[in-house]
């Protein structure tokens, strides 16, 4: 088993707004091994994005806080990391793409100005030097005449040429995590699979973990080894890609799966989970999930569940996953079979 | 650049044209007789007829519009009424006194109030920022004679820090070469003189400064504020970079557009003659000839005075304008 190069514990992120204090993340505790590919699955506002941030240390604070927990990378914790540590990490050992390739880069820079940056503040090169690597890096990721892009500027480049830059930006000083949150989502469903296709090939060549945010189980299914979903701030299932795809354990996986469109399904409503995601807040008891969910019984609105283990590393945060109640679970899907 | 530099001078064309039709009316636009109107009440007929032959004031206003802008081609102002110099050749002085109290006040305001904006943005809701927005409002809410009457009373009469009027020591002129004092000062190797005129420059330049610094300064901060939040700047955290370059190099070029057209417009302003400060430093700048020319109602300098001052402000803007596509690739025209 290859080592976890990066562990996040019972991390709680917290923003602090007028309208009082927002448990953003409540609890993540998720892990990285060296090589691999994890994706966070979760819909909008579940706390995928701020885990993310959390790890770059780049929550905007105020308002945001890391208010407890430890981000465990190489024995190192990066919660309590002094600044200086931080600013070499940042880009040099886990490096981040973003959602918006639009808007992710300086309008008023040019595309080697930037990659150049992100070399030469970590490595002592010459410009000469940082400008070969950057059309290096221009051409790993697949940009054509990446000597001429070089002197353009964001604006004369596509959606998907961005997200190549950023990710040639990224990869610039051979990071040993990237972190892409939701690296596909503003772009159209052919270029998705062409940025798809360069980060697995990235995370094979280099060895690269990738932590994907994602709420598109179709991207996950594509390039992920394991799957971490979220909801409301807290970790609700783990597993692999494969075991969670097809043997979905906590009743949101489910709800996820089953709604994604099905191509045998002729003329089928696409199923959808009732209900919206309840607001954060502190002191919630109970599963948060209950007032969505079809299996919820009295359990459910007095105790918080754990993340109970189940075989193959497996977890899942429901009362349905207890071993006590384990029976329960089979005969309410045998209800749902039938 | 080349292509959007020469679109940007063929609009000027217009502007331009415009400008002398009105500048030319002014003159028209008195009611009545103008020549009557210049020599006043008391006139003779033969005077008013003199003077109307040598404005050229009997012929068409056609003819009289081509033969105004062929002069100004020429680089022919008209003469002064009251001087009976040509104006071209008087009318230098003032502009480079304008000019060079207009450039020191700039720079200071400039550089105080896109730092204390800038300051104020990074250190959001701190002590430096509460406190630089309270003077910035106090800035901008100060009649300019009191500050330049406080100023004059405590730095000059009270202190006797920096003298409370004139450009330079008039007990002791110079020999001008460009009209602008401290360069001339330093062509001359006069370098004690060039203390005495900087000194000259400081009150007028706080006093004319200071409404521009307060406006630059909380168009600074809040353009910074705008831009600090944006994708952009988290790419260039997420790379590893330290605040310095995160605030002054992407930061501050893309906080600057909006900044940059207040300085331009405030330039303009400055440059079109502070006649109030002018007149309360003694400091014989365009406004005040200008002024002056008005009190004696000597038309052809308040009508080339009024020329040359929106011929500045529209050259300042093309300067502007200019910048704008050096900072931001995107413009276009």
């Amino acid at each position: 088993m290859t080592e976890e190069i990066l562990k996040i514990k019972d991390l709680h992120t917290h923003f602090f707004t007028d309208n009082g204090e927002i448990p953003a993340v409540d609890g993540v505790s998720l892990s990285i091994k060296k090589g691999e590919v994890v994706g966070i699955v979760g819909e909008s506002g579940c706390g995928k994005s701020v885990t993310s941030l959390s790890i770059m240390q780049l929550i905007p604070s105020p308002p945001g806080k890391i208010v407890s927990g430890t981000i465990d990378f190489k024995g190192e914790n990066l919660v309590h990391a002094s600044n200086k540590r931080i600013k070499q990490i940042r880009g040099n050992e886990i490096s981040m793409i973003f959602q918006e390739p639009m808007t992710s880069l300086d309008p008023l820079f040019t595309i080697g100005n930037q990659i150049r940056e992100a070399i030469r503040i970590h490595q002592k090169v010459s410009k000469k030097e940082a400008n070969q690597k950057s059309v290096e890096m221009l051409k790993l990721v697949g940009i054509p005449r990446a000597e001429e892009v070089m002197n353009d500027y964001p604006h004369q480049l596509s959606g998907g040429m961005r997200q190549r830059v950023m990710i040639a930006i990224a990869m610039a000083c051979d990071p040993e995590i990237l972190i892409a949150d939701e690296p596909t989502t503003a772009l159209d469903v052919t270029i998705q699979a062409q940025i798809l296709d360069l980060m697995k090939k990235l995370n094979e060549e280099k060895e690269t973990a990738v932590l994907l945010i994602t709420h598109d189980l179709g991207v996950v299914a594509e390039i992920c080894d394991r799957v971490v979903v979220m909801y409301a701030g807290q970790v609700v299932e783990e597993g692999t890609t494969r075991e969670i795809l097809k043997d979905p354990r906590h009743p949101y996986s489910q709800g996820l799966i089953r709604s994604l469109p099905k191509l045998h399904e002729k003329d089928q409503k696409l199923y959808s989970i009732p209900g919206t995601v309840p607001k954060p807040k502190m002191g919630m008891v109970g599963c948060r999930f209950r007032d969505r969910c079809r299996f919820v019984h009295e359990r459910c609105y007095q105790e918080n569940p754990e993340l109970f283990s189940l075989e193959n590393n497996r977890l899942s945060r429901c009362f349905l996953s207890d071993d006590a109640e384990g029976k329960v679970v089979k005969d309410a899907e045998a209800n749902i079979g039938s | 650049m080349f292509a959007y530099t020469m679109r940007r001078l063929l609009m000027l064309i217009p502007v331009l044209i415009g400008m002398t039709l009105i500048t030319f009316s002014i003159v028209h636009l008195i009611p009545g007789n103008p020549a009557q109107v210049i020599l006043g009440e008391t006139a003779t007929a033969t005077a008013i007829q003199d003077l109307e032959e040598s404005m050229g004031l009997n012929k068409p206003y056609p003819v009289q519009y081509t033969i105004y802008i062929t002069d100004l081609l020429q680089g022919d102002l008209g003469t002064s009424l009251r001087s009976k110099s040509p104006i071209s050749s008087e009318i230098w002085p003032y502009i480079a006194a304008t000019f060079e109290l207009t450039i020191f006040a700039m720079l200071f305001a400039v550089f105080i109030g896109v730092n204390a904006g800038i300051i104020s943005a990074w250190k959001q809701n701190s002590w430096f920022d509460f406190l630089a927005m309270l003077f910035a409002l106090i800035g901008v809410s100060m009649p300019v004679f009191w500050l330049a009457l406080m100023e004059q009373w405590i730095f000059a009469q009270q202190l006797d820090w920096f003298p409370s009027s004139g450009r330079q020591n008039n007990r002791d002129p110079m020999e001008p070469i460009t009209y602008f004092y401290v360069l001339d000062s330093l062509i001359h190797l006069d370098f004690a003189r060039t203390i005495t005129n900087l000194k000259h420059l400081v009150l007028p330049s706080i006093a004319l400064g200071t409404i521009p610094m307060a406006i630059i300064a909380r168009m600074t901060r809040s353009s910074m504020l705008e831009v600090m939040k944006s994708d952009y700047i988290r790419t260039v955290r997420a790379k590893g970079s330290g605040q310095f370059l995160v605030i002054y190099k992407h930061a501050l070029k893309n906080a600057l557009i909006p900044v940059l057209t207040v300085i331009g417009l405030q330039t303009g302003v400055l440059l079109g003659g502070a006649i109030l400060t002018e007149t309360i430093f003694s400091w014989p700048g365009i406004g005040r000839y200008v002024y002056e020319a008005i009190s004696y109602r000597d038309y052809p300098v308040i009508q080339s005075g009024i020329l040359v001052i929106a011929f500045i402000f529209v050259m300042i803007n093309l300067i502007v304008d200019l910048l704008y596509k050096y900072i931001d690739p995107r413009i276009k025209y």
